[in-house]
């Protein structure tokens, strides 16, 4: 593999918490991003897996810089985005681009479809001026939308529809790298299929690289190259998304997996199922050690003592378990 | 003779924007015991058809115009008010998908959990709280006699959801009716809530409705399936034969766009086009401007909902004529 387009180094954000009638009184540190050391190749997709709260969303902020970073490094085609001025971090968001979960909140309800996707044209002054509603027409048509349809507002469109829109748009300087927060999420089945197809061809056709962040592990098997699996801020299992999803290793991947519920009706009620007790601990006050222990069926002694690091299990393959070898 | 019969159930909302029929001649039966799965996509009419059946949609705009619902004897859909209120609640429940806006956040959950009991069974308040306890323990709250008495913001979404089941289970009921009872919560936390209910309704026997998008659940779950488009019942039979032999197009379309049954790479198959419009049905087949397999009949002729064989009905009029 050519050298990585985007490289995460012991990536920190931590926000303080505040508690008392007016907030003054410092009550501790969310761990939302705890030590995330990423690399995304040119033209992979990295799918982004872990329940709510994990830091799934705070980490694609923190890639993009929109919240602020407390350690390491985001690197962008060589550059340093963690210190870079204001200036230039604008010119690096114009290679680095996102599309949100939510299409109802994430497209200005005042803005036509052609006022939305002029607008980053204008500011990056990408095209003369005589040429944007030629380019706009053109990013409609990439995304499947009629061209015609330039004129309406968001709420003329479906959920689908405004996903379309809102891919157009993260489009619309066509940038290196697209960061995709659960962009399947709110939609239905049948239209979460439509998405997927276009994110997967514009990634091939385009030579895109994706982050690609979802809950649902079989949305994320099916368009990713490499799967990362997030818990409490920290990665836990990083490999080839086939092997993540058919041979986890973490326990926590496992029982991921094994929740997933399978549309198949002799499989889904005669597989061995592994409930995880519980629900995911506080990010305030993680427990000691492995983020993990106080729900793992796995656990022992040696688990509650040290944060386990993420180490090679094999060529391909990164997990952050202490007994590895040993379940 | 079954729990419930639903019988050409149809609820439209009379709205500024014209008439939205949002449930058109559903029924079904179910038996004691069994489980219903209702699957659609939204705005087929999944939750209408459950809210029409308890009463609880407002009305204006709601209006139920036609159907019954024999519930043990008893129409739901036409007996007196005072009637219903002594079924729903006691004999039948729900509960619903957003457990953070469907308890109260001023009361404590020790107070809305023995509700049901104060007002059906006319307890004791010590009895009804000792009921509730218990009630909490049987769903897997730990620490059950302290958190009986805690707010709802104490509790996580998982936790909040087991609240919900031990409230809609406190009084036993003969129907649980479960309208998403799982989609706001994470994969692991699912699949706790979903052996909960499974367990629950080994030890009460009870009927169970389960509506939900995810075919994977229904897989697991549901002795029975409905497959639901724009209103309509599109195909009903057997868990088993729905997964295993799909008649109706949009069955087969739905199971072949859920990702990760087909290898990588591949594109996924997809439903060209969007759901209808209610207020604005197409004549005919409401899935004809989406079907791969759609004629100029299937533009102007409404499909019945016909068996195929004994407990397998479905209704493209292209599958009843042995053409697909």
């Amino acid at each position: 593999m050519s050298a990585p387009i985007l490289e995460l180094t012991d990536l920190q954000t931590h926000f303080p918490v505040h508690s008392g009638f007016f907030r003054r009184r410092p009550a501790g540190t969310v761990k939302a991003v705890d030590g995330v050391t990423l690399s995304l190749g040119r033209g992979e997709v990295l799918g982004l897996v872990g329940e709510s709260g994990c830091g799934k969303s705070t980490l694609a902020r923190t890639i993009l810089q929109l919240v602020p970073t407390t350690g390491g490094t985001v690197i962008l085609e060589g550059k340093n985005l963690t210190t870079a001025a204001t200036a230039g971090l604008r010119a690096a968001r114009r290679d680095l681009q996102m599309v949100f979960q939510d299409p109802f909140a994430s497209l200005n309800p005042r803005l036509t479809v052609f006022a939305a996707l002029a607008e980053p044209l204008r500011v990056h002054r990408v095209c003369p001026a005589g040429d944007v509603p030629a380019r706009v027409a053109e990013l409609m048509t990439l995304v499947g939308l009629s061209p015609a349809a330039a004129q309406k507002y968001p709420h003329e469109f479906s959920g689908g529809q405004r996903q379309r829109i809102a891919i157009a748009r993260a489009l619309a300087l066509r940038p290196k790298v697209i960061i995709a927060d659960e962009p399947v999420s709110a939609l239905d089945v049948s239209i979460q299929a439509q998405i997927l197809n276009l994110l997967a061809s514009l990634v091939r056709s385009m030579g895109l690289s994706l982050v690609f962040i979802a809950h649902d592990l079989a949305v994320v098997k099916h368009i990713s190259d490499r799967i990362a699996v997030m818990y409490l801020g920290k990665i836990v299992e990083l490999g080839p998304a086939a092997a993540v999803i058919e041979h986890p290793l973490h326990p926590y991947t496992r029982a991921l997996v094994s929740a997933i519920p399978v549309p198949d009706p002799d499989t889904e009620r005669t597989r061995q199922r592994l409930v995880l007790p519980g629900d995911p601990p506080s990010p305030i006050n993680p427990p000691p050690g492995c983020a993990f222990h106080p729900r793992c069926p796995f656990v022992q002694e040696k688990c509650k003592l040290a944060i386990p690091p993420l180490t090679p299990a094999d060529v391909s393959r990164e997990v952050a378990c202490v007994r590895l070898g040993e379940i | 003779m079954p729990l419930l019969t639903v019988t050409n159930l149809r609820t439209s909302f009379h709205t500024r924007h014209g008439v939205v029929r949002a449930v058109d001649g559903v029924g079904f039966a179910l038996e004691r015991g069994e489980t219903l799965g209702l699957v659609g996509e939204s705005g087929s009419g999944k939750s209408v058809t459950c809210l029409s059946l308890l009463g609880l949609l407002p009305s204006p705009p709601a209006r139920i115009e036609a159907g019954s619902a024999m519930f043990d004897g008893v129409d739901l859909l036409r007996c007196a008010p005072r009637e219903l209120r002594a079924i729903r609640g006691r004999r039948i429940s729900m509960i619903f998908q957003d457990p953070m806006t469907s308890l109260n956040p001023y009361l404590r959950v020790s107070e809305q959990l023995i509700e049901p009991l104060l007002i059906h069974e006319k307890i004791s308040r010590p009895d009804a709280l000792a009921r509730g306890l218990a009630m909490l323990e049987a769903v897997g709250i730990n620490d059950a006699a302290r958190r009986l008495h805690q707010h709802p913001h104490q509790f996580s979404g998982g936790m909040r959801q087991r609240v919900m089941i031990a409230m809609a289970l406190i009084t036993r009921p003969e129907l649980l009716i479960a309208d998403e009872p799982t989609t706001a919560l994470d994969v692991t936390v699912q699949a706790q809530i979903l052996e909960l209910i499974k367990k629950m309704q080994r030890e009460l026997g009870m009927a169970v409705i389960f509506v939900t998008h995810d075919l994977g659940v229904v897989a697991g779950l549901c002795d029975r399936v409905q497959v639901m488009y724009a209103g309509r019942v599109v195909e009903t039979a057997t868990t088993h034969t729905l997964f295993r032999a799909p008649l109706h197009p949009y069955t087969r379309a739905l199971q072949r766009s859920i990702p990760g049954l087909q290898p990588k790479g591949g594109d996924l198959h997809t439903i060209p086009g969007l759901p209808p419009d209610l207020a604005r049905l197409p004549p005919g087949c409401a899935f004809a401007p989406r079907c791969e397999f759609a004629t100029d009949r299937c533009q102007t002729e409404t499909p019945a909902l016909r068996e195929a064989t004994p407990g397998h009905a479905h209704a493209c009029l292209r599958a009843q004529a042995g053409e697909i």
